[in-house]
């Protein structure tokens, strides 16, 4: 204790320095346990769509093994489809599926380019946001309606393009279309199948690939400009190189989607077990169409074949879809460099 | 007069790509004069070449591919029309402008017109619909009975779809309720909690957004149907719409959060609000507009599944509202149950069937457009009077500016 003769500030200066002493306080407090429920109820909800994409798997496992064992790798062979005999594989399916999404994307690969950059680039900017929700709209059109819109209206005007190309064209074996020729043996085709399904891949290509192109750098577009480039050379030497990544996603994504499409293939494809390479002919099928058409014939062995071919298709469309969302999130976070 | 025409739209021309002004050799005009800068400009000539191609590629179509070559088919016509009419105008174009601007011309051309068949494309399929869709729709019976006691040879006047419409409402409603909170909810943890385990359950959202239909419907087989021993009935057929709504609402849910300004969040941890406050009074609120668009999206994607569907709901011709007991059939179902039909009567109520789900998809989309649209922050007319009310006119100036950070999303 200091005597009371001394002043305040002497005895202040008096005192020992502590250097010691000078630990920040900590920033965060402990949360209230209020709060660490609510955290706990978030984590458990994102966690819970772990669970359902697990539970999937584990269920089509489940189902399938029967399956498996009794196919052992002819299932990744054989053509046919006739579980009762024992005889089925995806040997055909998965590839007239890749077929019919391969000609989806030919198709609509250009067109939702085409219209992403229409949309961000091109059209009068009041006209921007119904043209948004225009693409939004075409992908919430139900692909029921596509499909009776495939069969009743598309068909019967495609027939006349179709036999024409398999008449002329004949000497590439893709348009190639064997036997007699009527315009029953036109329609029911892949080829139509794949042109619905491309309609549907439209909008998610291009909404994807509209908001990546929109989102270029302004400062990198008037330098454009500025070096003389016409309005064709600012999107070719800007936009597009910068949106590559999203765009190359967007395709991804819009391969899932082709692939997993069901209902409106159902209506249109008629189902062949070969080989569909004579893209005009009546044929064509896919997993999904198999699972769709043929679950009612439930016995269980049977059953348990559609849910081995429906597991090869998750894993597939998982894979596609997972890369494309990396692919789409990387292009996304290189772009907040401006 | 021509050559003053023709003078007129290469200046235009020059000053909208000015680059090419250098390479080619510019007509002696006074140095120095000043001209106005047209960025976009819309001459006389360009009109002319754009519309005299197009006539001229349908003349010439028309003559080559109906009368001359042995063609048929709407779609190869316009396909050809097109081509002809691309050659022609870039043809055309090659007279009036150097070479990198008959580029640009072609692909401005080239991508309005993808523009435009998006835009063809989608009003073909609502008005074929309502074309095929009127002859089942217009009689009164169609929306007021059920198919049990109409058989397939019966005329419109008997038989319709109320059973399907029933059960349609009455699915997305339990899917709805069961996803919305569990698809908000994951969103927030991607938002507000984050950590290690918000890639992994980002990337997988994502992935399961396009997952394809059929398998959620094949899962609520293999799970709820076969191994829980619940029958085939429309809570089932709900749990694999759950099964896809779930990402759907997730993902656009997170979008939308992400846009609530950060700021805003600060100042409520600054009053000292803990996170559970601040989330059900500045978060979720101001992105109320937002999030209800997303829901509403998510339930109009839903209610047009068929395939999911197809397998878990069962099929009846009859009414039944319970959707917890008995096969519940809906729209898409009945649709595609209907339309294999082979007598023109039953493809007739499947188009009738195919209006109504129709109509019930534009009217969410519309909805969704009516109370969306707006960025978290952003207020409406009214929130904004009221606003005015509770604090005087002196908030106005600056509810009207907006955060600098909500423009950038």
């Amino acid at each position: 204790m200091t005597s009371p003769a001394t002043s305040p500030l002497e005895s202040f200066l008096a005192a020992p320095v502590e250097v010691d002493d000078d630990v920040p306080r900590p920033i965060t407090s402990a949360r209230s346990r209020a709060d660490k429920a609510f955290r706990g109820a978030l984590r458990s909800a994102g966690g819970a769509v772990l669970v359902i994409t697990g539970l999937i798997a584990l269920f089509l496992v489940l189902r399938a093994t029967s399956a498996f064992r009794k196919a052992g790798f002819s299932f990744f062979t054989t053509k046919t489809w006739i579980p009762a005999a024992n005889r089925f594989g995806i040997s055909t399916l998965l590839p007239n599926g890749v077929i019919i999404a391969a000609i989806a994307l030919v198709i609509a690969v250009p067109v939702a380019l085409a219209t992403a950059i229409f949309v961000s680039e091109y059209a009068p900017h009041r006209l921007r946001r119904p043209l948004i929700a225009l693409v939004d709209l075409m992908a919430a059109v139900p692909s029921i309606i596509y499909g009776l819109w495939g069969v009743f209206f598309l068909q019967p005007r495609i027939i006349g393009t179709a036999r024409w190309l398999s008449e002329h064209v004949a000497f590439i074996p893709l348009f190639k279309v064997r036997g007699f020729h009527s315009p029953s043996s036109f329609t029911s085709s892949t080829f139509i199948g794949g042109v619905v399904v491309s309609l549907m891949v439209i909008p998610i290509i291009a909404s994807i690939s509209r908001e990546v192109f929109s989102r270029a750098p302004i400062g990198e577009r008037e330098a454009a400009y500025a070096l003389g480039a016409s309005r064709w050379g600012m999107v070719r030497t800007v936009v597009l190189p910068y949106g590559r990544g999203g765009m190359i996603g967007a395709i991804m994504l819009g391969f899932g989607r082709a692939m997993g499409e069901t209902i409106a293939l159902a209506l249109i494809l008629s189902p062949t077990y070969g080989l569909a390479w004579h893209l005009f002919e009546n044929s064509g099928n896919s997993i999904a169409v198999t699972i769709a058409l043929r679950y009612q014939e439930s016995t269980p062995d049977m059953l348990s074949a559609l849910m081995a071919a429906g597991l090869v298709l998750f894993v597939i469309t998982l894979i596609v879809n997972a890369l494309a969302s990396v692919v789409v999130s990387r292009s996304r976070s290189g772009m907040q460099t401006d | 007069m021509t050559d003053t025409l023709e003078r007129q739209t290469e200046r235009m021309e020059r000053i909208d790509a000015p680059g090419i002004a250098e390479a080619d050799a510019a007509p002696p005009r006074a140095a120095g004069a000043l001209t106005r800068i047209v960025i976009r400009s819309v001459s006389a000539a360009s009109c002319t070449a754009l519309f005299g191609a197009a006539l001229a590629a349908i003349a010439l179509t028309w003559v080559l591919y109906e009368r001359v070559l042995p063609l048929s088919g709407a779609l190869g016509f316009w396909m050809c029309t097109y081509l002809a009419f691309l050659l022609m105008y870039a043809g055309v174009s090659r007279t009036q402008v150097p070479g990198r601007v008959v580029v640009d011309r072609v692909v401005t051309v080239l991508v309005a017109s993808a523009g435009l068949l998006v835009l063809a494309i989608v009003l073909d399929q609502i008005g074929y619909v309502v074309f095929r869709g009127w002859d089942a729709i217009r009689h009164e019976n169609f929306v007021s009975q059920t198919m049990s006691l109409a058989g397939p040879l019966d005329p419109l006047t008997s038989g319709g779809m109320l059973h399907a419409l029933v059960g349609s409402l009455e699915q997305m409603a339990i899917a709805t309720v069961v996803s919305v909170p569990l698809g908000v909810f994951a969103a927030l943890f991607l938002v507000e909690v984050g950590g290690p385990l918000a890639r992994p359950v980002r990337t997988i959202v994502e992935a399961m957004t396009a997952l394809p239909e059929i398998i959620a419907g094949l899962f609520i087989y293999a799970f709820v149907v076969l191994s829980l021993g619940i029958d085939q009935s429309g809570f089932a057929a709900a749990l694999a719409l759950t099964v896809m709504m779930i990402p759907i609402v997730t993902r656009s849910a997170e979008v939308i959060l992400r846009l609530v300004p950060g700021g805003l969040r600060e100042a409520s941890y600054a009053l000292g609000a803990s996170q559970v406050r601040t989330v059900f009074t500045v978060v979720l609120p101001t992105a109320r507009s937002g999030l209800a668009t997303a829901v509403i999206l998510a339930m109009a994607r839903a209610v047009g599944e068929t395939s999911p569907v197809l397998l878990t709901a069962g099929f009846t011709s009859g009414m039944n509202a319970d959707p917890f007991s008995g096969p519940q059939v809906s729209l898409p179902l009945y649709i595609y149950s209907y339309v294999r039909f082979p007598q023109p009567t039953m493809v007739a109520r499947a188009f009738g069937a195919g209006l109504a789900l129709m109509v019930m998809v534009l009217v969410l989309f519309a909805l969704a457009r009516l109370v969306g649209g707006k960025t978290p922050g952003e207020l409406s007319k009214r929130q904004m009077r009221r606003m005015q009310r509770v604090s005087g006119p002196a908030v106005e100036s600056r509810a009207v500016t907006t955060d600098p950070q909500l423009s950038e999303g």
